[in-house]
């Protein structure tokens, strides 16, 4: 997977659960990120997922995806055409569900990125890279383990066991 | 598995090392064998894709794998229905044992059936399986594609966790529940105090909590963000298991000199009754200051207070009351079908009906708006829950503010929140 893109920053708050990213009783109906869509952060604002560009990437404050380790929360943002979530901090299990699913889960300070702001990320040697084009700064993200690079750059958990047939540490 | 080198180790890197075959460290990523992994039906329908997509054939271990039907429970329409269907028939095709609709909530079954024991690596793909904690097992919440994985090769890849250690103090005064003590730890670690790292109790308080209050705190550990929330093993927890699991085991005790990232005390002799505020679970106040708010709805249940204890205390309170005040709907949601033949049994249940109760069939319930009693708009709505984020319960109209069950109960007794040390003195 290419981990070398740009995009626009969706500005949102702290603490975003997975039951505002999207809705437990919206999976009574489907399980389908396409339709789940439509429904992404509507906890949060209503005409958020009606606003969404593909190639956008959501911007948050601490613990990002916290609460329930429901994987629709990773996949309805992909559905949505988001590639990447830049957060000051994640809950654990959306880490996990975000990079088994091939989205890019960035932890850096993200309190200089404003709604509307160009970022690219980019992949180097040392890890994974991001500079705010909008404002031209250059920011730090957390260095993620191997084996979470290993699975980003498979393209999440199903191609990396496709590929390796196990896991390999 | 021993020692790494002249350092002590935390219970979770005990644990760990156990499971991955070498000794490890805090920060060290592990491939580890699963003792049981749990799966719902709120996750395990896509994990099913996740196993086609992966290509999946085998279960390598279906006699470490446990399917629960819990967030749908009864199935509210039929597309859940139909994945229900699809779940039977990937346990019977497998030979995967299966909790069926009405058999109560999958965490709370993974402990009465003993399923979770000290020292065990008890995974479920749903967050609150950190409640496994409480028997000594090293329990933690996984997604879909993890329980995929898991199903084929019966591992999965974990970091190893630092370890904050919380110190508990004294005994609950009357009228104080374990679950004000996991507000008050919620307050002040905050929702993400504990991110990627394991909450280790410790201390005379610990010793003092009995096995059903151990089970409020390491579930309510998620919501601080932790990874696991570990008691230590004691008589409790052997008298708890003895009949549900033939397995021998052996405590799994931290090391003196273990290493910790934090360290807390809480004297749980200096707690009085707490309450977590519209829409966070770390927007915890003391009662007093939330008294008067009127309250609709009452929901008893989950698999934080949904156990036999917390009904008993709920119905203490209720009795001494008089019942619910009018207007007020009370809601009683059972964690298991054990418990609701407890209850049927011990004569709770005919007093939640006498009070004009509403029971609903054992299971998650309306905890997370998924089925059940769903709030209408602009009601409050008072839990023994978890978890009050905003539309948590199916309807982000409403508010709902958390407690212990005997706070729940005041609530119903006056239609207003109230600190249940007025009612039972």
């Amino acid at each position: 997977m290419d981990l070398a893109f740009e995009g626009r920053a969706r500005r949102l708050g702290d603490d975003v659960n997975t039951d505002y990213i999207i809705a437990s009783r919206r999976k009574r109906d489907s399980l389908d990120p396409a339709v789940l869509k439509q429904y992404l952060l509507e906890e949060v604002d209503p005409t958020f997922a009606a606003s969404v560009r593909p190639g956008d990437i959501l911007v948050a404050g601490k613990n990002f995806g916290c609460g329930s380790a429901m994987e629709v929360a990773a996949t309805v943002v992909l559905g949505a055409g988001i590639r990447a979530v830049v957060a000051r901090s994640f809950a654990r299990t959306y880490y996990r569900n975000a990079v088994n699913n091939g989205l890019l889960p960035l932890a850096c300070d993200t309190s200089g990125i404003e709604e509307g702001d160009r970022l690219a990320l980019g992949s180097t040697e040392a890890g994974l890279s991001l500079r705010n084009l909008t404002r031209g700064e250059d920011l730090a993200p957390e260095p993620l383990p191997p084996i979470m690079i290993a699975l980003l750059k498979a393209g999440g958990l199903v191609p990396y066991l496709r590929e390796h047939g196990n896991f390999v540490v | 598995m021993g020692r790494t080198g002249d350092m002590g180790q935390t219970i979770s890197e005990k644990i760990l090392s156990a499971k991955a075959g070498r000794p490890v460290r805090a920060g060290e990523v592990v491939v580890c064998d699963l003792d049981i992994a749990l799966g719902t039906d709120g996750s395990t329908p896509m994990a099913l894709d996740y196993f086609d997509a992966m290509g999946g054939q085998a279960v390598r271990h279906p006699e470490r794998i446990v399917f629960a039907l819990d967030h749908y429970a009864p199935s509210p329409n039929a597309k859940t229905g139909a994945l229900h269907r699809r779940m039977r028939a990937f346990a019977a095709r497998h030979g995967i044992a299966l909790h069926e609709v009405g058999e109560g909530i999958g965490h709370q079954l993974v402990v009465e059936t003993g399923r979770a024991w000290p020292g065990a690596l008890t995974v479920g793909a749903d967050s609150h399986a950190v409640t496994y904690g409480a028997l000594n097992a090293f329990g933690t919440g996984i997604g879909s594609s993890d329980l995929a994985a898991a199903l084929i090769s019966g591992r999965m890849w974990l970091k190893v966790p630092a370890s904050i250690r919380v110190t508990l103090t004294g005994a609950l005064p009357r009228g104080v529940y374990p679950k004000d003590a996991a507000l008050a730890l919620a307050n002040l670690l905050r929702a993400d105090g504990a991110t990627y790292q394991a909450l280790e109790f410790d201390g005379e308080g610990a010793a003092w909590l009995d096995l059903e209050d151990r089970l409020v705190l390491s579930n309510l550990s998620i919501e601080m963000g932790a990874k696991a929330g570990l008691f230590q093993a004691d008589g409790k927890t052997a008298a708890y298991l003895e009949g549900r699991t033939r397995r021998a085991f052996t405590p799994v005790v931290p090391d003196p000199d273990a290493t910790y990232a934090g360290d807390i005390v809480l004297d749980l002799s200096a707690l009085g009754p707490r309450i977590a505020l519209p829409h966070q679970v770390d927007n915890v106040v003391a009662i007093e200051q939330a008294a008067g708010v009127p309250i609709g709805m009452v929901a008893l249940g989950t698999c934080t207070g949904g156990r036999a204890r917390d009904f008993h205390q709920a119905r203490d309170v209720l009795m001494a009351g008089g019942g619910p005040a009018p207007g007020v709907q009370l809601v009683v949601t059972p964690a298991s079908r054990e418990v609701l033949a407890q209850l049927t049994r011990d004569g709770t249940l005919s007093d939640f009906i006498a009070m004009g109760a509403v029971i609903v069939t054992p299971g998650c319930g309306s905890c997370c708006g998924t089925c059940g009693a769903i709030p209408e708009s602009g009601v409050n709505v008072i839990s023994t829950a978890n978890r009050n984020f905003k539309g948590r319960m199916g309807n982000g109209e409403a508010a709902i503010y958390l407690a212990s069950p005997a706070a729940c109960a005041a609530a119903a007794v006056r239609g207003r929140i109230s600190d249940p040390r007025e009612i039972v003195t």
